[in-house]
């Protein structure tokens, strides 16, 4: 491991760290409004200053990040099982199945993610908790982002079905599930921890592109795309500095996911 | 000896001075006259038919374009006379004369006569135009006619009583029956020269404008308007910044506040508009929400504790940080003329609010509140996605009503979701939206009020009313739109307002302030709240060359 890795486990670990001792680091809560002190800048008793309603910033920091960040890679597991289902087993199959399946997945691909993700978030019930909102909202993610993933595996899953050591698993009378699951899905692995761990940042920065247009998790719940939803009219970064810190908090944990992955785990 | 020389410098001293304060006035009146106004159009103008008009973008060019028989001012809301000199409304409401100025020609060279005025009122009303200004013509079966009596005198006979009717003649920019130009043909103080589309609308000053100033001089006083069509907010308070702008029609009160503090004479808060923002309940009978649920909606007692627990003068402060008002009611206290005076904002009263709720058999159980039937009082409110200040109030309102037990989701929804739910589906519980009142007269509000209306909100299209309170709203709104004479008109819709309050189908949160910013390079200039708010007296404003070369 690089050092670049080192630092980049690290920064990660310890935001995750951090946003876990949220409710000890930010006893105000996410959701307190301080009527008194909106918009306030950093003070001793919030950190990072207050939100336009009066809630605390480093607060809601924390719990933005606790959420993105536990729930982006739930969305990234959700959307990586499907992928391999969809894409490594049609690799696997060959023949009409691969091409039907590419098919499908370049269909799914050419649809406008962005209005699909809208036009489905419009469809849910409305009396849902903020909880289950951002559930709801994440598992959305991971079921419409399996497209891309998909193409990959089965195009891995694919040349494995060629590869000598799968015919020669064939030649001594191993068929079906058996074979997938003994010969073909272990050495599938690295392609899915590679897709896996693409798909995180993948699903924060929709879940902040949700969060932007106002469609992301139900308030008073914090995400880090309703915490940069702030950052619209801004027109200087030299009037409130502090608000950019959900964006810099941003750039370094997808930087960090970024870095964790090997060339090897990306090339493969 | 001395006294003289010293008397004859003293004249002469007198004299450089005059000399010197009359140079000075001269050159100021010509530094006054003259330039190029520049602002910017939210979006791409939809047409310049003045008859066809039904979007910010052409409406303003509208304004600046179009002559008009009379005119509301925006100041004092009082009607003024324009290409019209006077007029008389019939003891039956349904005729109108006009006594027309004389002398006067469109931008082409054309004569205005009563034969325009004709010819544009038969244009207005043809059904196949679709025009949406000449739908407020529309007050009974039968057709809107024109009696020309004499080149400078014309009567419009309408087959039905229209209240207010003089009024609406502000929206009718007068056409030439005989210009081959058409539409480009104006009666206005500047006409459209150029227009790149996505880009920008050129108007320049209508050299046969027929006003002219105190001093006789021809209005209006400047040369050309640039309308530069952009919809970015920050690249237009960017522009404004750096001088490229003179104006901002309407600002939001974050930019509003940026403005004010590093150029505080620029940023102007005319007080409250005519607009609102405000909730209700979705009370339509085949909606699909719970029967207990409508039970609570249908409650005036439940929607009157909500309205009691939400703190209004929090979302002023708060939300558009003190340039909003508590709202009474369905009339802003800017309107003049149609607002109750008798009417308050509801005081925030959690207490009050929770023993109405009592009163009606709901009751608090472990910091929650549930209804006679053990159900928990939970609701969604939906509003829009993308408009920061209503999501802000939904939130507030989510805390306030916390206090109470009420447990709040807030949903925001893309526009086209949020109007097939409220509209078609009813697939919702309550819901946040706003008003842009553009209209000072209630006839502009009878979409809404009668029961039989598409936007009668809680329970729109009613065969017949479905309440008492409904069906007393109906009459007075009926009532008022069936007579001119205004003092009945007032005492009925006073009476709608009073019955708005008592019952609250919708709780009315904020009156937004009309905010606007005007460079210092503008003079003349005097922002109101109705719109436009900053160049309703476009002829009369005058640009400083010296101010604007310095910024």
């Amino acid at each position: 491991m690089n050092a670049a890795r080192k630092l980049a486990c690290v920064v990660v670990v310890a935001v995750c760290a951090v946003s876990l001792g949220a409710n000890w680091l930010a006893p105000s809560g996410y959701a307190r409004q301080f009527r008194d002190a909106p918009s306030a800048p950093p003070s001793h008793q919030h950190f990072l200053g207050t939100d336009e309603v009066g809630r605390d910033r480093f607060a809601r920091v924390l719990y933005g990040t606790r959420i993105s960040l536990l729930l982006a890679p739930a969305a990234a597991l959700v959307s990586t099982v499907l992928a391999a289902m969809v894409g490594g087993l049609a690799g696997y199959m060959g023949g009409i199945w691969l091409r039907l399946a590419r098919g499908f997945t370049d269909l799914f691909l050419s649809l406008p993610w962005l209005f699909l993700l809208i036009t489905v978030r419009a469809l849910l019930p409305l009396n849902v908790s903020p909880l289950v909102s951002v559930l709801i909202t994440f598992l959305i993610l991971g079921l419409l982002g399996w497209a891309a993933s998909a193409r990959v595996l089965s195009t891995s899953a694919d040349a494995l079905r060629n590869s000598d050591f799968v015919l020669q698993a064939r030649a001594s009378g191993l068929h079906g599930p058996r074979l997938f699951l003994v010969h073909v899905l272990p050495n599938l692995k690295p392609v899915l921890y590679a897709q896996f761990w693409i798909s995180i940042p993948v699903f924060i920065l929709s879940e902040a592109n949700l969060g932007i247009l106002g469609l992301g998790v139900a308030e008073p719940l914090p995400s880090w795309g309703s915490l940069l939803r702030e950052l619209e009219g801004l027109i200087s970064f030299r009037e409130e500095p502090w608000r950019l810190v959900p964006l810099l908090l941003l750039i370094v944990v997808l930087t960090s996911f970024q870095l964790l992955l090997s060339n090897e785990e990306v090339t493969v | 000896m001395n006294t003289k020389m010293n008397g004859r410098r003293a004249f002469l001293r007198f004299l450089f001075c005059f000399a010197l304060v009359s140079l000075a006035l001269t050159s100021s009146a010509f530094s006054q006259t003259g330039g190029e106004l520049r602002f910017c159009l939210r979006s791409e103008p939809k047409t310049f038919d003045p008859l066809l008009v039904d979007d910010d973008s052409s409406l303003a060019i509208r304004y600046l374009t179009g002559g008009v028989l009379v005119r509301a001012n925006r100041k004092t809301q009082d009607l003024e006379p324009e290409l019209a000199e006077s007029w008389k409304v019939s003891k039956d409401g349904k005729q109108i004369t006009f006594k027309l100025r004389r002398g006067i020609t469109f931008s082409d060279g054309s004569p205005f006569s009563s034969e325009d005025v004709a010819f544009t009122m038969q244009r207005l009303m043809d059904p196949a135009l679709h025009s949406s200004t000449g739908d407020a013509f529309r007050s009974g079966s039968g057709t809107v006619s024109s009696k020309i009596i004499a080149p400078d005198q014309i009567a419009i006979i309408f087959p039905a009583p229209l209240a207010g009717l003089e009024r609406l003649f502000d929206q009718v920019a007068i056409m030439s029956a005989h210009s081959p130009k058409k539409e480009a043909a104006v009666l206005g103080p500047f006409l459209v020269a150029e227009y790149k589309a996505g880009s920008s609308v050129l108007l320049r000053r209508n050299p046969n404008y027929w006003k002219k100033d105190s001093q006789g001089h021809r209005l209006p006083y400047l040369d050309s308007i640039r309308l530069d069509i952009q919809s970015n907010r920050d690249v237009e308070m960017l522009r404004f910044k750096r001088g490229e702008l003179d104006l901002i029609n309407v600002l939001d009160s974050d930019y509003f506040d940026r403005l004010a503090a590093s150029s505080p004479g620029l940023a102007h808060d005319a007080g409250a508009s005519l607009d609102s923002d405000f909730m209700w309940f979705n009370q339509v009978a085949s909606a699909p929400i719970p029967a207990y649920k409508r039970a609570w909606f249908r409650s005036a007692n439940f929607r009157r504790a909500i309205s009691q627990a939400i703190n209004r003068e929090d979302l002023s402060r708060v939300v558009f940080n003190g340039h909003a008002q508590p709202a009474v009611g369905p009339v802003s206290p800017a309107n003049k003329f149609w607002f109750n005076s008798k009417l308050k904002a509801e005081p925030y009263r959690p207490d009050a609010a929770l023993k109405r709720l009592q009163a009606d058999g709901f009751h608090l159980q472990n910091g929650a509140l549930f209804d006679k039937g053990g159900n928990a009082v939970e609701f969604s409110i939906v509003t829009n996605a993308g408009s920061k200040p209503r999501e802000r109030m939904a939130v507030m309102a989510q805390e306030d009503l916390g206090k109470l037990g009420i447990k709040v989701n807030v949903v925001t929804l893309d526009f086209p979701s949020l109007i097939e739910r409220i509209s078609q589906k009813f697939n919702y519980e309550a819901a946040m939206l706003g008003f842009r009142n553009v209209d000072l007269d209630p006839n502009g509000q009878m979409n809404i009020w009668l029961s039989s209306a598409e936007n009668h909100a809680w329970s729109p299209q009613q065969k017949s009313p479905e309440t008492a309170w409904e069906a007393e709203i109906d009459r007075l709104m009926r009532a008022q739109a069936s007579t001119a004479d205004p003092k009945k008109r007032k005492e009925s819709f006073d009476r709608v307002q009073e019955i708005a309050a008592e019952q609250a189908p919708f709780i009315y949160l904020v009156n937004q302030n009309a905010l606007s910013a005007v460079s210092g390079a503008v003079e003349g200039a005097n922002p109101g709240i109705l719109s436009p708010q900053t160049f309703w007296n476009a002829e009369r404003l005058t640009l400083n060359a010296g101010t604007r070369a310095s910024r």
